[in-house]
Protein backbone atom coordinates (compact mmCIF):
# COMPACT_ATOMS: atom_id res chain seq x y z
CA UNK A 1 0.00 0.00 0.00
CA UNK A 2 2.30 2.75 -1.25
CA UNK A 3 -0.08 5.09 -2.93
CA UNK A 4 -2.59 6.95 -0.76
CA UNK A 5 -5.32 7.12 -3.38
CA UNK A 6 -5.08 3.41 -4.12
CA UNK A 7 -5.03 2.66 -0.42
CA UNK A 8 -8.12 4.78 0.29
CA UNK A 9 -9.99 3.16 -2.58
CA UNK A 10 -9.03 -0.34 -1.46
CA UNK A 11 -10.00 0.33 2.16
CA UNK A 12 -13.36 1.68 0.93
CA UNK A 13 -13.78 -1.55 -1.00
CA UNK A 14 -13.01 -3.60 2.12
CA UNK A 15 -15.47 -1.52 4.17
CA UNK A 16 -18.13 -2.20 1.53
CA UNK A 17 -17.33 -5.92 1.65
CA UNK A 18 -17.62 -5.90 5.45
CA UNK A 19 -21.01 -4.14 5.20
CA UNK A 20 -22.22 -6.75 2.70
CA UNK A 21 -21.11 -9.54 5.07
CA UNK A 22 -23.00 -7.82 7.90
CA UNK A 23 -26.07 -7.63 5.65
CA UNK A 24 -25.83 -11.35 4.82
CA UNK A 25 -25.76 -11.99 8.58
CA UNK A 26 -28.92 -9.93 9.08
CA UNK A 27 -30.64 -12.11 6.46
CA UNK A 28 -29.70 -15.37 8.18
CA UNK A 29 -32.24 -16.68 10.70
CA UNK A 30 -31.20 -16.30 14.35
CA UNK A 31 -29.32 -19.40 15.51
CA UNK A 32 -30.46 -19.41 19.12
CA UNK A 33 -32.99 -16.71 20.02
CA UNK A 34 -32.76 -17.20 23.81
CA UNK A 35 -29.39 -15.45 23.91
CA UNK A 36 -29.14 -12.26 21.83
CA UNK A 37 -25.75 -11.36 20.42
CA UNK A 38 -24.82 -14.68 18.82
CA UNK A 39 -23.49 -13.97 15.37
CA UNK A 40 -21.20 -15.61 12.86
CA UNK A 41 -19.05 -12.48 12.72
CA UNK A 42 -18.53 -12.71 8.95
CA UNK A 43 -17.40 -9.03 8.69
CA UNK A 44 -14.51 -9.97 10.94
CA UNK A 45 -13.03 -11.99 8.04
CA UNK A 46 -12.46 -8.65 6.30
CA UNK A 47 -11.10 -7.05 9.47
CA UNK A 48 -8.64 -9.94 10.04
CA UNK A 49 -7.51 -9.72 6.42
CA UNK A 50 -6.96 -5.93 6.57
CA UNK A 51 -5.21 -6.22 9.95
CA UNK A 52 -2.70 -8.73 8.54
CA UNK A 53 -2.26 -7.15 5.13
CA UNK A 54 -2.35 -3.45 6.00
CA UNK A 55 -2.23 -2.80 9.75
CA UNK A 56 -4.09 -1.79 12.86
CA UNK A 57 -4.95 1.77 11.75
CA UNK A 58 -6.41 0.56 8.46
CA UNK A 59 -8.36 -2.24 10.16
CA UNK A 60 -9.74 0.23 12.73
CA UNK A 61 -10.84 2.61 9.94
CA UNK A 62 -12.60 -0.15 8.01
CA UNK A 63 -14.22 -1.40 11.22
CA UNK A 64 -15.50 2.07 12.18
CA UNK A 65 -16.99 2.73 8.73
CA UNK A 66 -18.58 -0.73 8.82
CA UNK A 67 -20.15 -0.19 12.26
CA UNK A 68 -21.43 3.31 11.40
CA UNK A 69 -23.03 2.12 8.16
CA UNK A 70 -24.51 -1.07 9.62
CA UNK A 71 -25.89 0.75 12.69
CA UNK A 72 -27.51 3.39 10.48
CA UNK A 73 -28.96 0.78 8.12
CA UNK A 74 -30.11 -1.99 10.48
CA UNK A 75 -29.51 -0.91 14.06
CA UNK A 76 -30.10 1.73 16.69
CA UNK A 77 -28.01 3.52 19.30
CA UNK A 78 -27.80 0.46 21.53
CA UNK A 79 -26.48 -1.75 18.74
CA UNK A 80 -23.96 0.99 17.86
CA UNK A 81 -22.71 1.12 21.46
CA UNK A 82 -22.48 -2.68 21.63
CA UNK A 83 -20.60 -2.86 18.33
CA UNK A 84 -18.10 -0.11 19.15
CA UNK A 85 -17.26 -1.59 22.56
CA UNK A 86 -16.90 -5.03 20.99
CA UNK A 87 -14.80 -3.78 18.09
CA UNK A 88 -12.38 -1.76 20.27
CA UNK A 89 -11.65 -4.70 22.57
CA UNK A 90 -11.60 -7.19 19.71
CA UNK A 91 -9.23 -5.18 17.50
CA UNK A 92 -6.98 -4.31 20.41
CA UNK A 93 -6.62 -7.96 21.38
CA UNK A 94 -6.07 -9.11 17.78
CA UNK A 95 -3.43 -6.44 17.10
CA UNK A 96 -1.56 -7.31 20.30
CA UNK A 97 -1.64 -11.07 19.62
CA UNK A 98 -0.61 -10.57 16.01
CA UNK A 99 2.38 -8.54 17.16
CA UNK A 100 3.38 -11.21 19.73
CA UNK A 101 3.33 -13.62 16.77
CA UNK A 102 2.82 -16.93 18.54
CA UNK A 103 -0.66 -17.67 17.14
CA UNK A 104 -2.04 -18.20 13.64
CA UNK A 105 -4.99 -16.20 12.36
CA UNK A 106 -7.25 -18.81 13.99
CA UNK A 107 -6.05 -18.09 17.53
CA UNK A 108 -5.99 -14.35 16.84
CA UNK A 109 -9.53 -14.26 15.51
CA UNK A 110 -10.86 -16.48 18.33
CA UNK A 111 -9.47 -13.88 20.76
CA UNK A 112 -11.14 -11.21 18.62
CA UNK A 113 -14.48 -13.03 18.63
CA UNK A 114 -14.51 -13.72 22.38
CA UNK A 115 -13.31 -10.19 23.27
CA UNK A 116 -16.00 -8.77 20.99
CA UNK A 117 -18.58 -10.54 23.15
CA UNK A 118 -16.86 -9.44 26.37
CA UNK A 119 -17.17 -5.83 25.15
CA UNK A 120 -20.87 -6.36 24.48
CA UNK A 121 -21.39 -7.78 27.97
CA UNK A 122 -19.60 -4.80 29.52
CA UNK A 123 -21.93 -2.40 27.67
CA UNK A 124 -24.92 -4.51 28.70
CA UNK A 125 -23.79 -4.22 32.32
CA UNK A 126 -23.74 -0.42 31.93
CA UNK A 127 -27.06 -0.17 30.06
CA UNK A 128 -29.11 -2.83 31.84
CA UNK A 129 -27.51 -3.31 35.25
CA UNK A 130 -27.90 -6.83 36.53
CA UNK A 131 -29.21 -9.51 34.23
CA UNK A 132 -28.11 -13.09 33.62
CA UNK A 133 -24.78 -11.66 32.53
CA UNK A 134 -22.49 -14.37 33.85
CA UNK A 135 -24.49 -17.02 32.03
CA UNK A 136 -24.55 -14.85 28.88
CA UNK A 137 -20.81 -14.43 29.01
CA UNK A 138 -20.24 -18.19 29.10
CA UNK A 139 -22.64 -18.90 26.21
CA UNK A 140 -21.27 -16.02 24.12
CA UNK A 141 -17.68 -17.11 24.79
CA UNK A 142 -18.47 -20.60 23.45
CA UNK A 143 -20.19 -19.30 20.31
CA UNK A 144 -17.55 -16.58 19.91
CA UNK A 145 -14.88 -19.28 19.91
CA UNK A 146 -16.67 -21.32 17.24
CA UNK A 147 -17.24 -18.33 14.98
CA UNK A 148 -13.69 -17.13 15.69
CA UNK A 149 -12.28 -20.44 14.42
CA UNK A 150 -14.38 -20.15 11.24
CA UNK A 151 -13.39 -16.52 10.69
CA UNK A 152 -9.74 -17.29 11.43
CA UNK A 153 -9.63 -20.08 8.84
CA UNK A 154 -11.36 -17.94 6.19
CA UNK A 155 -9.23 -14.88 6.99
CA UNK A 156 -6.04 -16.94 7.06
CA UNK A 157 -6.81 -18.51 3.68
CA UNK A 158 -7.53 -15.07 2.24
CA UNK A 159 -4.24 -13.68 3.60
CA UNK A 160 -2.30 -16.60 2.09
CA UNK A 161 -4.11 -16.67 -1.26
CA UNK A 162 -4.26 -12.98 -2.11
CA UNK A 163 -0.71 -12.06 -3.14
CA UNK A 164 0.79 -8.97 -1.50
CA UNK A 165 1.36 -7.30 -4.88
CA UNK A 166 -2.37 -6.70 -5.28
CA UNK A 167 -2.59 -4.66 -2.10
CA UNK B 1 3.40 -17.27 -2.99
CA UNK B 2 6.60 -17.52 -0.97
CA UNK B 3 6.78 -13.77 -0.92
CA UNK B 4 3.29 -13.44 0.52
CA UNK B 5 4.00 -16.10 3.14
CA UNK B 6 7.15 -14.31 4.18
CA UNK B 7 5.28 -11.07 4.53
CA UNK B 8 2.71 -12.60 6.86
CA UNK B 9 4.45 -15.34 8.81
CA UNK B 10 1.74 -15.31 11.48
CA UNK B 11 -1.00 -16.41 9.09
CA UNK B 12 0.03 -20.04 8.69
CA UNK B 13 -3.13 -21.69 9.93
CA UNK B 14 -2.82 -25.35 10.80
CA UNK B 15 0.97 -25.11 10.70
CA UNK B 16 3.39 -25.22 13.62
CA UNK B 17 1.23 -22.69 15.48
CA UNK B 18 -1.72 -25.07 15.66
CA UNK B 19 -0.71 -26.27 19.12
CA UNK B 20 -0.30 -22.68 20.33
CA UNK B 21 -3.75 -21.91 18.95
CA UNK B 22 -5.35 -24.83 20.76
CA UNK B 23 -3.66 -24.07 24.08
CA UNK B 24 -4.55 -20.39 23.77
CA UNK B 25 -8.21 -21.13 22.96
CA UNK B 26 -8.47 -23.54 25.91
CA UNK B 27 -6.93 -21.03 28.34
CA UNK B 28 -9.11 -18.19 27.02
CA UNK B 29 -12.29 -20.26 27.34
CA UNK B 30 -11.38 -21.39 30.83
CA UNK B 31 -10.71 -17.79 31.91
CA UNK B 32 -14.01 -16.54 30.49
CA UNK B 33 -15.99 -19.39 32.05
CA UNK B 34 -14.39 -18.68 35.45
CA UNK B 35 -15.21 -14.97 35.16
CA UNK B 36 -18.76 -15.83 34.09
CA UNK B 37 -19.24 -18.18 37.03
CA UNK B 38 -17.74 -15.50 39.28
CA UNK B 39 -20.26 -12.91 38.07
CA UNK B 40 -23.04 -15.44 38.54
CA UNK B 41 -22.13 -16.47 42.09
CA UNK B 42 -20.99 -13.07 43.34
CA UNK B 43 -24.31 -11.56 42.33
CA UNK B 44 -26.37 -10.79 45.39
CA UNK B 45 -29.57 -12.48 46.42
CA UNK B 46 -32.66 -10.49 45.47
CA UNK B 47 -35.46 -9.77 47.91
CA UNK B 48 -38.52 -9.96 45.61
CA UNK B 49 -39.88 -11.55 42.48
CA UNK B 50 -41.56 -9.46 39.78
CA UNK B 51 -44.16 -11.27 37.70
CA UNK B 52 -45.11 -9.91 34.28
CA UNK B 53 -47.68 -11.34 31.89
CA UNK B 54 -47.47 -10.36 28.23
CA UNK B 55 -44.98 -7.65 29.24
CA UNK B 56 -47.43 -6.06 31.71
CA UNK B 57 -46.77 -6.02 35.44
CA UNK B 58 -48.79 -8.71 37.24
CA UNK B 59 -47.36 -8.22 40.72
CA UNK B 60 -44.29 -7.94 42.96
CA UNK B 61 -43.93 -10.46 45.79
CA UNK B 62 -41.42 -10.54 48.63
CA UNK B 63 -39.12 -13.55 48.82
CA UNK B 64 -39.00 -13.33 52.62
CA UNK B 65 -42.56 -14.58 53.08
CA UNK B 66 -43.76 -17.97 51.90
CA UNK B 67 -46.45 -17.67 49.26
CA UNK B 68 -48.50 -19.80 46.90
CA UNK B 69 -49.74 -17.82 43.92
CA UNK B 70 -51.99 -19.00 41.11
CA UNK B 71 -51.02 -16.87 38.10
CA UNK B 72 -54.03 -16.94 35.78
CA UNK B 73 -53.55 -15.84 32.20
CA UNK B 74 -55.20 -16.29 28.84
CA UNK B 75 -58.52 -14.82 27.69
CA UNK B 76 -60.63 -16.14 30.57
CA UNK B 77 -57.92 -17.15 33.02
CA UNK B 78 -57.77 -20.77 31.84
CA UNK B 79 -53.96 -20.77 31.61
CA UNK B 80 -52.32 -21.18 34.99
CA UNK B 81 -48.85 -21.21 36.53
CA UNK B 82 -48.55 -22.09 40.21
CA UNK B 83 -45.77 -19.93 41.71
CA UNK B 84 -44.39 -21.04 45.08
CA UNK B 85 -42.17 -18.90 47.30
CA UNK B 86 -40.55 -20.96 50.02
CA UNK B 87 -37.39 -20.43 52.11
CA UNK B 88 -36.42 -17.32 50.13
CA UNK B 89 -36.57 -19.09 46.75
CA UNK B 90 -39.21 -18.96 44.04
CA UNK B 91 -40.21 -21.75 41.68
CA UNK B 92 -43.11 -22.84 39.51
CA UNK B 93 -44.68 -26.01 40.89
CA UNK B 94 -47.08 -26.76 38.07
CA UNK B 95 -48.37 -25.15 34.92
CA UNK B 96 -50.93 -25.74 32.19
CA UNK B 97 -48.45 -24.96 29.42
CA UNK B 98 -47.65 -27.90 27.10
CA UNK B 99 -43.86 -27.97 27.50
CA UNK B 100 -43.63 -27.52 31.29
CA UNK B 101 -40.18 -25.94 30.99
CA UNK B 102 -41.06 -23.37 33.67
CA UNK B 103 -42.06 -26.10 36.12
CA UNK B 104 -38.76 -27.95 35.67
CA UNK B 105 -36.66 -24.77 36.18
CA UNK B 106 -34.61 -24.78 39.37
CA UNK B 107 -35.69 -22.42 42.21
CA UNK B 108 -34.43 -18.85 41.70
CA UNK B 109 -33.20 -16.34 44.28
CA UNK B 110 -30.27 -14.43 42.79
CA UNK B 111 -30.88 -10.97 41.39
CA UNK B 112 -31.65 -11.07 37.68
CA UNK B 113 -32.47 -14.79 37.54
CA UNK B 114 -35.75 -15.54 35.83
CA UNK B 115 -38.21 -18.27 34.99
CA UNK B 116 -39.96 -17.81 31.68
CA UNK B 117 -43.13 -19.58 30.54
CA UNK B 118 -43.28 -18.77 26.84
CA UNK B 119 -46.66 -20.42 26.07
CA UNK B 120 -48.41 -18.44 28.83
CA UNK B 121 -46.16 -15.38 28.30
CA UNK B 122 -45.34 -15.30 32.01
CA UNK B 123 -41.94 -13.97 33.15
CA UNK B 124 -40.87 -14.27 36.79
CA UNK B 125 -37.69 -12.30 37.61
CA UNK B 126 -35.83 -11.87 40.90
CA UNK B 127 -35.45 -8.18 41.72
CA UNK B 128 -34.25 -6.05 44.60
CA UNK B 129 -36.91 -3.63 45.81
CA UNK B 130 -35.32 -2.63 49.12
CA UNK B 131 -31.92 -1.13 48.36
CA UNK B 132 -29.37 -1.97 51.01
CA UNK B 133 -27.16 0.59 52.75
CA UNK B 134 -24.33 0.36 50.23
CA UNK B 135 -23.95 3.60 48.24
CA UNK B 136 -24.74 3.50 44.51
CA UNK B 137 -21.68 5.59 43.66
CA UNK B 138 -18.49 6.06 45.61
CA UNK B 139 -17.11 9.52 44.87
Amino acid sequence: MKNTVKKTALLGLFAALAIVFAYIEVLLPPIFTAVPGIKLGLPNIVIVFVLYRAGLGEAAAVSLVRILAVSLLFGNFASFAYSVAGAVLSLGAMALLKRLNFLSTVGVSVAGGVLHNVGQILVAMLLLGTAELGYYLIVLAMTGTLSGILVGICGGIAVLRVPAKYI
Amino acid sequence: MNESKNNVPAANIGGHKLKNDLVFIAVLLLAVVLVGLGIYFLRGEGDSVTVTVDGRLYGVYSLSEDLTLDIRTGDDGEERNLLIIKDGKAYVQSATCPDGICASHKPISREGESIVCLPNRVVITVTTEQKDDAPDVVV
